[in-house]
């Protein structure tokens, strides 16, 4: 589909617990279909931040930002503009790799691709790669051949180059009653 | 700051919020709450089943505009409201829910939560689809902050239900107790006022509309924006649909009034809609039902529309002045710069058509007047009832004879469940609002099978001397689903038939309320009138054709202008 394509979205929500629940319950009950959601802390301990990312077209984007907008725990929601974003995953991959001259290929790959070798064992080894999903997958593609025991994905974490950001200003966002 | 229990703190805290009146079930659970409220002065009505003490709230809320309350106990007591805290969401009622839950930690036992301990449900994970907002009160010293959070959410912006979760530790723990603390909404601040461009262009194209619409939802009922609906209406003299939430939104008596669009709207106001140029839909979500098919839902026409909630702006349809406000604040802010431009121009040829098709379909809508036929009996009851009475409906085809026969004249008093479409609502939302609204009619329009669904709230009423009227247009059947059946399954009845039992007029009498069976429309005047005057609950049987099909309707998937007329 022409008009579907990889949007990504950031949330800066309340860091309590449910919140996760309460935004992956929502997505559910509307009908989208979310391709990855990452969540940790920031520098201020009551929020937390959350990158989804999901292919649609404009409309089902614009609907799922008012809906997460819509939710009390949600404080800021805003669309990176993938052009203009800084988009990472991490991908743990554990290669089924006995033999030596699969080994110095392998190695020579994960150099191309700046990875790092974090275990080794006679048999495997787990390769920590990181980049924009585009890389892992493309990693992902030669790895194939060599044999992916396990794979781990942390999904995308991202954030808008230059000056622009997600605020909160503390008191000006705050509701009083 | 005062140290006190939880359940203490619970009750202080509803009374801060000027609560009157909580609908529940008590259970073990939630004891300790209940405990508290043996000395407050709350008033507390034990419904028979926490589906009804939900529908009271709700109607409750609806009937004065204010958050209604119910409670219930963990488990399946808090399952029980879940039916009707669906419905609140549904319908953007603004309902506090208060659920009892086993304790959050135990030293001796396992009755804590994540045990499976006895009577525990998740119910924050169960009402999280279905609540503005919900939130487990972790400690004791929270419930003050919890409780104002609560009534401050589901009354503000697009009103709503929200639940509160109270685990046992947490209503017996005792706290220093703050009442006064400001809460912090990080995430929540709904915005109310117009943006005075959207305005400009909305009175814009409304000034220079040569056949205006308005289409008026249930979020004018929400925030009592009546008068302003009226003036802006009477402005620009454009007629005004309602959709079926807004239904009383505005005078059905009004020479503009053309009553409900949707699947059995009314065909003036399906007509009308449909040619309008401009059309102005305020406090609508343009649900399904009211639009029937969207592709051919006016679609010439520019859109204007009014809606507190964001996300409701573009969901359905794409309109070409989104306004997110309050739409009494909208009203007024397109009214006042309208204002400055035109003068009303009297008989316009749009006034005209309407006039033509409103007389046209008022001839579609007449039939033989003696017999105990839904439409007759509606409007005599109309002729009966004072304007200002309540009327709840049932859902089904009693609901829909009601919007299309029963003309409300006055805000809040037709209240119906709109989006959830709950059979067995109208009874119990029935006492919610003669609680509200002691001094009033109220009459729930009910069919047969809906009253059989929370047909155990008579005890409630005539335990607690809620006296209301209801009706029971009897078919002894499921009959709009038998209505589908005869249209569109070629007559194949299959779970539909009833048969004539209970024997309602036993029923009534069992629960020490009274029954009357009615045979003819003047023993239906006698029995409403006698009902009107009774200190306990009154049900009347109505026999009426289980061939009755409501009509006109919309198929399903089709347009508005796909009327069966019958």
């Amino acid at each position: 589909m022409s008009l579907e394509r990889m949007h990504i979205i950031s949330a800066v929500v309340e860091n309590k617990p449910g919140v996760l629940y309460s935004v992956s319950n929502m997505f559910r009950r509307r009908n989208f279909n979310i391709d990855s959601i990452t969540v940790g802390p920031i520098n201020r301990g009551d929020l937390a931040r959350m990158t989804i990312t999901i292919r649609g077209d404009e409309k089902t984007v614009e609907q799922l930002v008012k809906q997460l907008k819509k939710l009390i725990e949600v404080v800021k929601v805003s669309r990176l503009d993938a052009a203009n974003a800084v988009a990472r995953e991490m991908a743990l991959i554990k290669i089924h790799a006995p033999e030596t001259k699969a080994r110095a290929d392998i190695l020579h790959y994960v150099d191309i691709f700046r990875g790092h070798v974090v275990d080794a064992s006679p048999e495997t080894l787990i390769i920590e790669v990181t980049g924009g999903p585009d890389k892992i997958d493309a990693f992902l593609d030669l790895m194939k051949s060599f044999g992916i025991k396990e794979l781990v994905r942390t999904g995308i974490a991202a954030l808008s180059r230059g000056s622009r950001s997600i605020n909160i200003k503390s008191d000006e966002d705050v509701m009083e009653v | 700051m005062a140290k006190m229990s939880g359940a203490k703190a619970l009750v202080e805290s509803l009374k801060q919020q000027n609560a009157k009146v909580i609908f529940g079930i008590i259970g073990g659970a939630i004891m300790p709450v209940y405990d508290a409220l043996y000395d407050s002065d709350i008033r507390h009505i034990l419904s028979k089943h926490e589906q009804c003490a939900a529908h009271a709230a709700d109607g409750y809320a609806r009937a004065c505009g204010k958050p209604g309350i119910c409670m219930a106990t963990s488990g399946p007591g808090a399952t029980n409201l879940v039916t009707g805290i669906a419905n609140a969401y549904m319908d953007s009622s603004p309902i506090i829910a208060l659920t009892g839950q086993v304790s959050t930690h135990g030293n001796s036992s396992s009755y804590v939560i994540g045990k499976d301990a006895f009577q525990e449900a998740d119910i924050i994970g169960i009402t999280t689809p279905i609540t503005k907002f919900n939130y487990q009160v972790r400690s004791a010293a929270e419930i003050p902050k919890a409780v104002k959070m609560a009534f401050h959410i589901a009354t503000t912006g697009r009103p709503g239900p929200v639940l509160i979760d109270l685990p046992k530790n947490v209503q017996i723990d005792t706290a220093e107790m703050n009442f006064s603390e400001e809460i912090k909404l990080l995430g929540y601040k709904p915005v109310t006022d117009p943006h005075p461009v959207q305005v400009k262009k909305a009175a814009e194209l409304l000034v220079k509309a040569e056949r205006p619409v308005i289409l008026a939802g249930g979020g004018v009922t929400s925030s009592n924006a009546f008068q302003e609906l009226l003036e802006l209406a009477e402005l620009l003299l454009a007629p005004v649909a309602t959709t079926l939430m807004g239904k009383g939104c505005f005078p059905e008596n009004h020479p503009l009034s053309l009553g409900h669009i949707g699947m059995h709207g009314n065909p003036a106001a399906n007509k009308l809609i449909l040619e309008a140029d401009v059309l102005l839909a305020v406090g609508t979500r343009f649900a399904d039902r009211s639009t029937g098919r969207l592709d051919t839902f006016c679609k010439d026409a520019k859109k204007i529309h009014i809606d507190i909630d964001p996300a409701e702006i573009g969901k359905n349809v794409d309109v070409d002045v989104p306004i997110v406000a309050d739409a009494k604040k909208a009203l007024r802010a397109i009214y006042t710069v309208i204002a400055e431009k035109i003068k009303k121009k009297e008989d316009s040829t749009w006034l005209r058509r309407v006039k033509e098709i409103k007389e046209q379909c008022l001839n579609n809508a007449s039939a033989n007047s003696t017999s105990l036929r839904p439409q007759i009996l509606l409007k005599t009851l109309r002729q009966i009832i004072p304007e200002d009475a309540i009327v709840t409906t049932e859902v089904g085809q009693n609901q829909m004879w009601a919007a299309l026969h029963y003309k409300v004249f006055k805000p809040r008093t037709y209240i119906t469940s709109g989006g959830l479409g709950t059979m067995g609502f109208g009874f119990p939302a029935a006492l919610g609002a003669k609680v509200a609204c002691p001094d009033r009619v109220v009459v729930d329009i009910a069919g047969d099978g809906s009253f059989i669904m929370t047909e155990q709230e008579l005890a409630c009423s005539v335990e607690e001397n809620i006296s209301v009227v209801v009706i029971i247009l009897n078919n002894s059947m499921l009959g709009m689903v038998a209505q589908w059946q005869r249209l569109f399954y070629n007559r194949r009845y299959i779970a539909v038939k009833l048969g004539c039992v209970p024997d309602f007029v036993k029923l009534a009498e069992a629960y020490g309320a009274q029954g009357i069976r009615v045979g003819s429309l003047e023993e239906f005047t006698r029995a409403v009138k006698s009902a009107m005057k009774s200190d306990v609950t009154t049900v009347i049987d109505v026999p009426i054709s289980p061939e009755e099909d409501v009509l006109p309707m919309i198929p399903p998937d089709r347009g508005l202008n796909e009327m069966i007329v019958g």
